[in-house]
Formats: structure tokens, sequence, C-alpha cells
């Protein structure tokens, strides 16, 4: 397998993955936006700043209002990492590596991208969100199971697996990061119940709301948010849950190529240093000091992977 | 339905419908038009999701394009074929002969046959692979032999395709289309399959290694990239023959062999099935400015180490200058009369000839010698008064860069349009595979039709579509 189809199958999950994420974070922007009378369009910059692309969004407009914001973290040509250039950059990745993934795969990308730019040509009226949103995420669906249905377990499907949780990793700390503050022990005062505004966007930020109220229950507090998205193995956009998969795919490759390449060592130390412990020490650590870690942590195993595969030389 | 005055291969002079297209119109007559539109309409959705696109040279990046595909099969039958298949053996063999010879010891210009001029003042006569022995002596691993029609028993070669010839992944997405919109078509009909194309050319390609391979040999497919015309061609012969799509920066030259850069380090590759112009395929040995292709391949290939598929300089053959000694070209080397007939062509370089072209412009197709797509041609019959006058200075002026032959009325086939059944030119590219073991020749190949009433341009570039092209078994 050719170091460059590794490279863009890596990167078209990654960037599938990224475009469904901020799909995901415009979606609970809006709910919150829609139900919450209280609700301000600051609540927009923090959808910006996880999706990092609040700096260019300033240089364009002075004030963070709704509309132009959902304009631009959609569709407007000047942002870069618009969903609609993910998915064009991911689809584009896809072409060139078409040869290595099944027809169903392609299809299913290639489909996607051709409605999701249809619906994204001009600029969204609000009426029209409901709809885009959706598509979006069908198509991320879409692509997923005919991934996990058509695929096989080789190599190729490793890359697509690693860009995919990488991705999802990345998100999920910045998430919690942007808000780390209202997940602090000591925020339980402030706040009083699962009900609290700022809860409920991070747990509709990774469509984990329902599923979290059912585990946890109405009583639980935020330090239980933390410990539900950071160490709680059974939901699918944990970090550990995430580390999980990432391990697991270095590990077949490293069977594959018999040879145990720095990135495996680096997810298992990840793995050893951060996320051995309870949430109460992450808290004793810091929060916000444990998130940057793992932020940065998740960019060099992915600069790692690039190198220990020969993306790109 | 409207008949044209040239041969139309489903109604012949009009009387009566020739019998191999008998099938066609029954089923044309029992559908009705608005299904056949919505079925038309569904084809085209098909093509984009499978990304049977192509990218317009100068259109605005990325923008991709349907070549617009009729639903009407194109019918050839097994009698026809056989015949066409002879004569692209005879001729392909000659050309392989030919390019051997000029590369080597010239005997067709010895033999006073061809002027040496000819190769001397010609930029597709590749200085560099003079005295290069290729793997199996084979130069047209792959040709697109362009044939058209005029009469029931009349065929012509128009053109040679053999520096890359392209568009074989149309005859065979137009098939997998025509299998799914209408199936019960293929019950009815006894229709030569061509799915084995792939398969066959891998194998075509692995009969003809460098002494350096093991039995385990590594083929691969060198593109331009993304954003060339044909990419999605590449992509889709790489998948069907499960070989790499490679492009340049994939490729190195390691220990005096070509490598593929993988994920487990540089692995060697035996056979390189190139779809980028001789120009760009070596910056140290050809054009240096080119960022496509790998410095110091052509090394490698002239030590035998690799397999360049097609050979570098086959362009030569391919040549319209070159097209008009063809006849010569095949008897010199076969020793046998031609069995596909040449279109008469006028060398305008030569002066008698010049001036016959000069006075009969306006019945005349003129073209250029190194132009391809249908680009920079001229066609008498419907030029205006006003390009026929520019033509001619361009003439004047550089008179051996032309050359001329007279309107050849291609033959009509129905085509399914807004309005109705309507006859359209066409004309034919069946893809001949060339090993030293042997020649073989899927049974079909691109039909190439001209959308717009009376146009003979088939080129895609400039609107043509194509349609599925069927062999009949006997």
């Amino acid at each position: 397998m050719l170091g460059n189809t590794a490279n863009g199958l890596f990167w078209t999950y990654r960037l599938l993955e990224r475009a469904e994420n901020m799909s995901r974070l415009i979606e609970t922007g809006q709910r919150i936006a829609l139900t919450r009378l209280n609700s301000s369009d600051e609540q927009w910059l923090y959808v910006m700043q996880t999706s990092a692309v609040s700096e260019e969004y300033k240089i364009q407009y002075s004030k963070v209002e709704k509309e132009p914001a959902v304009d631009w973290i959609l569709r407007h040509p000047e942002n870069k990492s618009s969903i609609l250039s993910s998915i064009t950059s991911a689809r584009q990745n896809a072409k060139m590596v078409r040869h290595a993934l099944t027809t169903d795969v392609w299809e299913a990308i290639n489909g996607s991208f051709l409605e999701i730019q249809k619906l994204l040509k001009a600029k969204t009226i609000e009426g029209d969100l409901p709809l885009i949103l959706r598509t979006i995420k069908q198509s991320a669906a879409f692509v997923r199971g005919a991934t996990y249905g058509t695929m096989l377990r080789n190599e190729e499907y490793d890359f697509c697996r690693l860009g995919t949780f990488i991705e999802r990793a990345d998100n999920t700390a910045r998430i919690l990061d942007v808000k780390y503050y209202v997940l602090l022990p000591s925020a339980k005062a402030v706040g009083t119940s699962i009900d609290n505004v700022q809860w409920e966007t991070i747990l509709r930020s990774v469509s984990a709301y329902g599923g979290f109220r059912l585990e946890y229950g109405h009583e639980a507090g935020p330090d239980d948010i933390a410990k539900f998205l950071i160490l709680d193995k059974r939901m699918p956009r944990s970090l550990i849950y995430c580390c999980d998969i990432l391990k697991l795919h270095l590990l077949s490759l490293c069977s594959a190529y018999r040879k145990k390449p720095p990135s495996l060592s680096q997810i298992m130390e990840l793995q050893n240093r951060f996320l051995t412990h309870d949430i109460e020490a992450i808290f004793k650590f810091g929060l916000h000091d444990f998130l940057q870690e793992m932020i940065s942590l998740f960019g060099n195993l992915s600069d790692q992977i690039e190198i220990d595969y020969r993306f790109y030389e | 339905m409207n008949i044209s005055p040239a041969f139309d291969e489903m109604w012949a002079d009009g009387s009566a419908i020739r019998r191999p297209y008998q099938n066609i119109k029954a089923w044309l007559d029992s559908e009705d038009k608005a299904s056949l539109k919505a079925k038309r309409r569904d084809a085209n959705d098909l093509f984009r999701l499978t990304g049977i696109t192509f990218n317009v040279y100068g259109s605005s990046e990325g923008e991709e394009r349907l070549i617009p595909f009729d639903i009407i099969p194109r019918v050839i039958t097994s009698n026809e074929w056989n015949k066409i298949c002879k004569g692209l053996e005879q001729r392909v063999r000659a050309i392989n002969a030919f390019l051997y010879d000029i590369y080597h010891s010239q005997e067709i210009v010895k033999a006073g046959i061809l002027p040496l001029e000819m190769l001397k003042n010609n930029p597709a006569f590749l200085l560099q692979m003079i005295g290069v022995n290729p793997p199996g002596q084979i130069y047209t691993h792959i040709s697109g032999v362009d044939i058209i029609r005029t009469e029931e028993n009349e065929f012509y070669v128009l053109e040679d395709n053999i520096r890359t010839p392209s568009g074989v992944s149309y005859m065979l997405e137009n098939r997998e289309t025509m299998l799914q919109m209408f199936p019960e078509l293929f019950t009815k009909n006894r229709v030569q399959p061509i799915q084995h194309y792939p398969q066959e050319l891998l194998n075509s390609l692995k009969n003809t290694l460098p002494e350096t391979a093991n039995s385990k040999p590594t083929v691969c497919l060198l593109t331009p990239g993304l954003y060339n015309s044909a990419y999605f061609e590449h992509a889709f012969l790489a998948d069907q023959m499960g070989i790499e799509l490679v492009q340049g920066n994939d490729l190195k030259v390691v220990d005096g062999f070509l490598a593929m850069r993988t994920t487990r380090g540089h692995q060697k590759v035996d056979v390189l099935y190139k779809r980028l112009d001789d120009n760009f395929l070596d910056p140290l040995n050809f054009n240096e400015k080119s960022s496509l292709g790998v410095p110091g391949l052509f090394d490698v290939y002239r030590k035998g180490r690799v397999t360049i598929a097609n050979a570098p300089g086959t362009g030569i053959a391919d040549d319209k200058a070159m097209y008009s000694f063809m006849p010569e070209i095949v008897q010199f080397y076969s020793g046998e009369f031609p069995l596909l007939q040449n279109v008469p062509t006028w060398r305008c370089a030569i002066k008698d000839q010049l001036q016959y072209v000069l006075d009969n412009i306006s019945e005349l197709v003129i073209k250029q010698v190194h132009g391809s797509g249908g680009y920079g041609m001229l066609i008498g019959p419907t030029a205006t008064k006003k390009d026929i006058s520019n033509f001619k200075k361009k003439l004047i002026a550089t008179p051996q860069n032309y050359i001329a032959q007279p309107t050849l009325s291609l033959s009509t086939v129905p085509i399914f349009t807004n309005k109705g059944f309507a006859p359209r030119h066409v004309d034919l590219r069946p893809f001949v595979q060339m090993s030293p073991k042997k020649i073989n020749i899927v049974p079909g190949g691109l039909t190439r039709v001209a959308m717009s009433k009376g146009s003979l341009v088939v080129n895609s570039s400039q609107g043509g579509g194509t349609k599925d092209t069927w062999v009949l078994e006997n």
C-alpha cells in the first residue's frame, strides 16, 4: 500500500468526522437559541472556538451574530475550514484513493458530497437549516455504515479508523476545554441540575444528552459530565474510548508489519499517563491543563503516524 | 425517422431495417418516450454518483462534466467485427515493428519508403529512444484505433492513438450502465462481454516484463493527478486491475530500480502503465520543468529494468503526417496489403499537394499534424468564408503543420433526443492489447457520437457523446 494512499484514507475520514462534528455543534447552537429565551449570540462564539474557526471569523465580521456565524461555519467561501470545504477536501482525498475504497464507500462519499454541495450552494436561510444539518448527519451515518459493512479489515481500514478517531478525540477534548470551567466541582454551586444550559450544550455537542441522562440520572453533576466524556468506555466519543480504538488499529498495523512503530508507543504512554486515573485525580491535575495536554498529544500522535507510515516521504 | 444521406447503420438505404438492429427497433417501438427520458435521467445520475466525469481544460478548477451518454446501443455483427479485428491486428503489429525499426536500423528509410525528414524534423521522434530495447520489444502495449464506417462494407482507419489512448473506461461503464438500466435487453440479445478488459490488460502487461522482474511482478498506473481530464479513467482502471495508482511523487529511483513509496518503505516497480505525456516522464531526461515525472526513470528504462507502457516515443506513429504513410508502413512490415483502409491524405508539406488542398479547401477537412481532441481543425463544407480565408493563410505560412482529407460521411446511428429518435454520426475506437505472446482485442470499443444534427465532430472535449457498443455473438 502506498504511503500516499494511507495519507488519503486517513484524511478522508478525518475531514468527514470534522464536518459531522461541526454540524452537530451548529445543531446544538440552534437548538439552544430556539429553546432558551435567555440565550445570547455569544454561544456562537463557543461553537466557532470549538471548531477552531473563530479567529478568521473575527477578521471578516465585527460582531458575533447567529446568521453570519452559521453561514461562516457551514459554507462561507472565505472560511477554508467550513463544513463545505471539509467535505469537498474529504471527497478530493477519497477521489485520490478511490481504488482503495469499496464502490459502496466511494459512492456514499461522492453522493453525499454532491447533495451537500447543492444544499450549500447559496447563503443558508434559517428555514433550510434543519434539512441541511439532517443531510450532513445522515451522510456521515451513510458513509460510516458503508465503511463498516463493506471494507475489508485490512491496513486500509486501519488508516480510515485512525483518521476518524484522532479527529474525534481531538474534537471531544476541544468541546470540553472551551467550557471546562463549567465542569469543575466548584461549579456545582452555580448550576443546579442537568438542565443547566452550559451542560446541555456540551452534551448535545457530542450527541449524548439522552444517553447521559439515562445512565447518570437527573441528579448528576458537572463532574459526572467530565467523567462521562473522558473516562466512560461505553461512550463512543469519550477520550478513553477513542484512545482504545486508536491503539487497537495501531496494534493491528503493528502485527501486520511485524514492527513496533513509535506511534504505538505514544498512544500507550498517553493512555498510561492520562487515562488510568479517576476523575478526581484529573481535577486535581487541573482539567484545563489536562485537556490542553491531550490536545497537543493527539497532534503529536497524528504527526507520528504520518512519519511511521511514510505519508509524505 | 429522418434519414440522413450518410450510411445509417439501422436503416441502410432507408427501405428496410438492417438485421442487426431488428431487436433494437422492436425495443424502441415498445418503450414509451416518457419512460425512456426518465431512464436517461437515471443514467446521468448514475454517472455522477459513480464519478464518471471529466475535467475540462481551461474551465474553472475542479469543474466536472458528464460526457453525454445515449441509451441506444450501437450494434456490430460478429462478421463485421472479425473483419475489423484482423485489420487491427495486422496494423498494430506493423506499427510496433515500425517503431522498433525507426529507433534502430531504420530499414524503412533505407528502403526509400519513408523520407528521413519525416523523422528528422519531427518532435514526436524521441531521440532518447534510439537504440533502446523495450522489454519484449513491445512499444504499443495498448492502441486505440479510430475507425469510421462509410458504407455497409467500408471501414477506414481515421486515426491511430498510440501514445496514451484513452476512453476505455467509458466503454466499460457504458456497458455497466446499460446492464443496470435495461437488463432485459441483454436477456434478449447475445452481446459479447467486455468486462474482462482490465484483467486482460493486466495479463498482457505481465507478459511484457523486464528481465529483472521476479515471479510476483508489481504493476502500477502513473497518473498526472486529480486535475487531469482523464483522471477518472486512471482511478477506474487501477481499481479494476487491482494495482496501485501512483503519481510522480510516489515514485523514486532507488538503487538503480524504479520504486514506489509504500507504508512499509520502497518497493520495486516492474511495469509502469503510464498515462502521462513522454515529455513529463523524467525531468532529467526530458522536460526539466516537469514536476509530474520521476527523475532518472528513463535511465532505469534504458537499462531494461522497467517496462513502460506504452513505450516512450510511440507518438511518432500516431502523428497525423505519419498517418499518410500507414499503408506503406503496413505493407513494408507485414508483407501483405492493408486489410483496413486509410483515408486518402494530402500532406501540405508537399508543394503539389498543398496546391490541391488550397484549391479544394471547401470540400476537405484540414487537421493539424500534432493536434488532437478535434482542436485546430477546419471542416471545409461547414466552414464560413472567413474561417476558410484565415485558414488558408495558416496553411501557406506553415504548410508542414497540416494534412488534409476528404470529408467522409461518417455512418449514423439513431440517438434518443428530446424530440425523439434521430440519426447522428459516429466513429468507433476499439482497444488493442499487445504482448510478445499475443494480440488481444476485447469485442467492443468506444462509440463516440456527435450529438448535434449534422455534426461530424465526435470528440468529447467538443460536446461529443458516447454509446454502448455491442458486438453480437454469431
